[in-house]
């Protein structure tokens, strides 16, 4: 048995949990149906886009839905979470009522509960691996909702535990980006006792949970009341520094940093490189999520612009598709279209967002690939002609690859197409670092277990290190660096 | 927030700025250039470092008030602030002892062109600048760029001051005349498109800096793509600077009138 199943076990076989698995029978637990998540009304939810559409769960319904888990002997939803939160210990602490301490159990883990609770795709890890979904081909727990809800509990009962953190060391370390991943290194290191500053580029600290996932699926208030906590503990935050170009590595080290964590994500929005991929009004996602929810381009009194479309076409299938498109409708488009080659069960994008867009009214086209844009008089976007796809052979990815159905092409007419086809890394750091050992995908390698990169002060994590991945991905990252870099200067201090 | 410590006004339209920032003072390089914001719901504007003071710990901007967000700018006053800065963004001009450099400086083009012909000069070259404008009023920069090249062409295109005529006029003169090995041509994008013709004609090897829309500055967005060479490019970080006889000129002027109803708008509710 592994040190954590142990743990588990040990955990499991407290007192009380021991008394509240036997309070009731485990039919009656069975009995009781998934929990439903109280939404916004379509209707009314696509005139705002800082509307969030779910509503959270009520005590009752958290304590209701949390009296569903069997607090079984072999937690396999455990097995599926990246970062190995005890699931089944925090479910049973909202069941009894517990909220605060549901919330520490999930903090011991997480640093960004109310974050993962809202955008981790459960449906692919803790909850597909739950008992329900695993042996009883029924609906799992709902464990994202229960992790917002505790999480959620915690930030509005004004009883935010702010961790304790060592005394100042006096060692001076910096984390570059402020995504998920920095902001768990940061929140770690700042525990362990460093002097820690993170630097950003923009002028707004969050990374891609304030320039990219909207307010209606992530309010900047939830990220918000994280960034005052890392404040009020003592991170230093640097906003509009561009590390490698404000200052240099060896500017930095210079003014005293000795260890860097590089969490600079995976900005560099992809294109298609077909034929009218530069006329007006085709955009990157980012361009077009970055000038609404960062230069707020849909507010009256924001300097910033932001092309408007009647008919929108979003190409792509995942999460920034889905927050794309559901954009263009909040921004007043009559159609908003999703462009997607392969079928709608392939789609990465969260369930929940694939739901809530059809809800919406967002037409899906799948099996279809652009591969040419036309042009009006006026050199903006009329048309997209359209490659139709169907499945074939698995690839790689075990997913059935789409091929071009010959002489199936179809052309409809948009005004505002919007490339959501993926992301690679942000090259600005490797760029200015001779002797950083990359992938062929322009990721920095690291040691999958120190993240170390080759160069022994430099550590990295989240997209930077794996090409697009998740906000749970990158926040582990994010801790499992900060442990080792506090293993690996306290070693070089004891020299 | 970067205080500003001095302002002076070159024309009726165009502004400079001496602006604290001891960081990038420090860091940037020619053709470097910044992004700045004026209140919390501005636009990120970019503007090239004109010049920078180390010691003072300062950089340089000219500003040409064409529409809302450097009209905001310009009527900011000495000990006033910005709300932000970042930078220096971009790659840097690619100074070298070429021989003779021939700097096209066109309206408010000038002041990104003054830092290269500066470090040219200093690298130990014969620069010879052309500069142009609508008319005398609108002419900047001259006795700076006199003070770091060889000969100066002013020309205007009402005659009021140096020699009636388009800059392209005062750069074939000087092909003509005598050898150049590099040019430099920075303007509007229709002035900078009719230098690539003119040099190209000649086989004068040409660089251009590009001023397309941008958003963020670091690679992020794609409002900066332009083509060069066939290839799809990020000014931002990829350039500004790029050579001329690549660029496909035509996209360019399209995709710089991406957002033209929107900036009139803005332009006559403020
Ligand atoms: C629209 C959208 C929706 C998404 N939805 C989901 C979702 O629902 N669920 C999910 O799990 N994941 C989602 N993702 C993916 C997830 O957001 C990312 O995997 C995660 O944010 C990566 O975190 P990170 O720490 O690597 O950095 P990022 O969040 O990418 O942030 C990196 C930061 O570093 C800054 N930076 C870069 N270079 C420098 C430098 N040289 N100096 C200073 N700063 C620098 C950048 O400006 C940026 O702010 C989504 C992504 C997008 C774009
Ligand atoms: C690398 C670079 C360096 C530049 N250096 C200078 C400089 O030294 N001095 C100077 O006066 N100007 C410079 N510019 C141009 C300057 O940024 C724009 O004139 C300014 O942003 C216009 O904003 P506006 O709201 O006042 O005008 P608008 O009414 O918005 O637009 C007027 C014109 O400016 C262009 N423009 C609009 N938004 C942007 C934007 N975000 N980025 C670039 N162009 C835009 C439009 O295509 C239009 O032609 C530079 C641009 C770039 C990209
Ligand atoms: S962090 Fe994500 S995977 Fe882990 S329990 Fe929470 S929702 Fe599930
Ligand atoms: S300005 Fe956004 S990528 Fe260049």
């Amino acid at each position: 048995m592994t040190e954590y199943t142990e743990m588990l076990n040990r955990e499991r076989n407290a007192e009380w949990r021991v008394a509240l698995r036997n309070s009731v029978p485990n039919k009656e637990r069975i009995a009781i149906e998934r929990v439903k998540m109280t939404e916004v009304e379509p209707h009314e939810r696509i005139k705002s886009q800082t509307c969030e559409v779910n509503c959270g769960l009520t005590a009752e319904q958290a304590q209701r839905e949390a009296s569903r888990c069997m607090d079984c002997v072999t937690p396999t939803c455990v097995e599926g979470c990246p970062v190995s939160i005890n699931i089944p210990k925090f479910v049973k602490q909202i069941e009894v009522g517990k909220f605060l301490d549901a919330a520490a159990t999930l903090k011991e883990f997480s640093a960004l509960p109310a974050v993962c609770g809202r955008v981790c795709p459960q449906e692919k890890q803790c909850e597909i691996k739950c008992f329900y979904s695993q042996k009883m081909k029924k609906e799992p727990v709902a464990i994202g909702y229960l992790e917002r809800f505790a999480a959620d509990y915690e930030r509005l009962s004004g009883k935010i535990q702010i961790p304790k953190v060592e005394a100042r060391n006096g060692i001076k370390v910096a984390a570059i980006g402020s995504g998920p991943s920095a902001l768990s290194f940061a929140g770690d290191m700042i525990k362990f006792g460093y002097e820690v500053t993170v630097f950003e580029a923009l002028h707004e600290i969050g990374g891609v949970l304030k320039y990219g996932i909207p307010e209606f699926r992530l309010p900047n208030s939830v990220v918000d009341v994280e960034l005052e906590n890392l404040k009020e503990m003592g991170v230093n935050f640097e906003k509009n520094f561009v590390v490698g170009r404000t200052a240099s590595f060896d500017d930095l080290k210079e003014l005293g940093y000795q260890a860097f964590f590089v969490g600079s994500g995976a900005g560099l929005p992809n294109f298609m490189n077909i034929p009218g991929e530069n006329l007006n009004g085709v955009m990157s996602s980012n361009e077009y999520l970055t000038r609404v929810n960062l230069m707020y381009a849909n507010q009256s009194d924001s300097d910033t612009p932001v092309m408007l479309g009647k008919r929108v076409a979003v190409i792509g299938g995942g999460n920034t598709a889905m927050d794309a498109v559901r954009t263009s409708k909040r921004l007043g488009a009559e159609r908003s279209i999703i462009i997607y080659r392969r079928s709608l069960d392939e789609m990465p994008a969260r369930l929940e967002e694939i739901k809530h867009a059809q809800e919406e009214g967002i037409e899906f086209m799948n099996l279809a690939n652009p591969v040419e844009y036309l042009a009006d008089a006026g050199g903006r976007v009329a048309k997209v002609r359209l490659q139709r796809m169907e499945l074939g052979e698995p690839d790689a990815s075990g997913r059935r690859r789409p091929v071009a159905i010959e002489g199936d092409i179809v052309e409809i007419e948009v005004d505002l197409v919007i490339v959501a086809i993926g992301v690679s890394p942000n090259p600005l750091i490797p760029a200015c670092l001779a002797g950083l050992k990359m992938s062929r995908y322009g990721t920095i390698e690291v040691n999958e277990e120190t993240m170390q990169s080759s160069i022994p002060e430099i550590f990295a994590g989240g997209d930077i290190v794996r090409g697009g991945a998740t906000v749970i991905l990158a926040m582990g990252d994010g801790r499992r660096a900060a442990a080792s870099m506090h293993r690996y200067l306290q070693e070089k201090h004891k020299k | 927030m970067n205080k500003i410590v001095e302002k002076f006004k070159l024309s009726e339209n165009v502004c400079k700025f001496v602006v604290e920032a001891p960081m990038i003072a420090k860091s940037r390089k020619p053709g470097n250039f910044v992004i700045l914001r004026v209140g919390e719901k501005g636009e990120r504007i970019p503007l090239t470092i004109v010049d920078s003071d180390i010691a003072k710990g300062t950089i340089t901007l000219i500003v040409q008030n064409v529409g809302a967000s450097s009209r905001k700018l310009c009527q900011l006053e000495a000990g006033e602030s910005l709300t932000d800065m970042v930078g220096p963004l971009g790659k840097a001009t690619h100074i070298y002892k070429a021989g003779t450099i021939l700097a096209l400086g066109g309206g408010v083009g000038v002041a990104p062109l003054f830092p290269i012909v500066k470090a040219f000069k200093e690298a130990g070259n014969r620069v010879i600048t052309v500069l142009a404008a609508r008319s005398k009023d609108l002419v900047i920069l001259e006795n700076e760029m006199r003070e770091w090249s060889d000969e100066v062409i002013v020309m205007t295109d009402d005659g009021s001051s140096g020699r009636k005529g388009l800059v392209t006029e005062g750069a074939e003169e000087v092909i003509k005349r005598e050898k150049v090995d590099e040019c430099v041509a920075i303007g509007p994008a229709i002035m900078m498109k009719f230098c690539a013709l003119l040099t190209k004609k000649y086989n004068v090897p040409t660089q251009v800096s590009l001023n397309t829309i941008m958003v963020d500055g670091t690679g992020m967005c794609g409002a900066c793509r332009v083509t060069v060479n066939g290839e799809t490019k990020f000014t931002c970080i990829d350039g500004p600077e790029f050579n001329a006889h690549q660029i496909d000129f035509d996209e360019l002027l399209q995709r710089m009138r991406a957002y033209k109803n929107e900036e009139d708008q803005a332009r006559n509710n403020k």
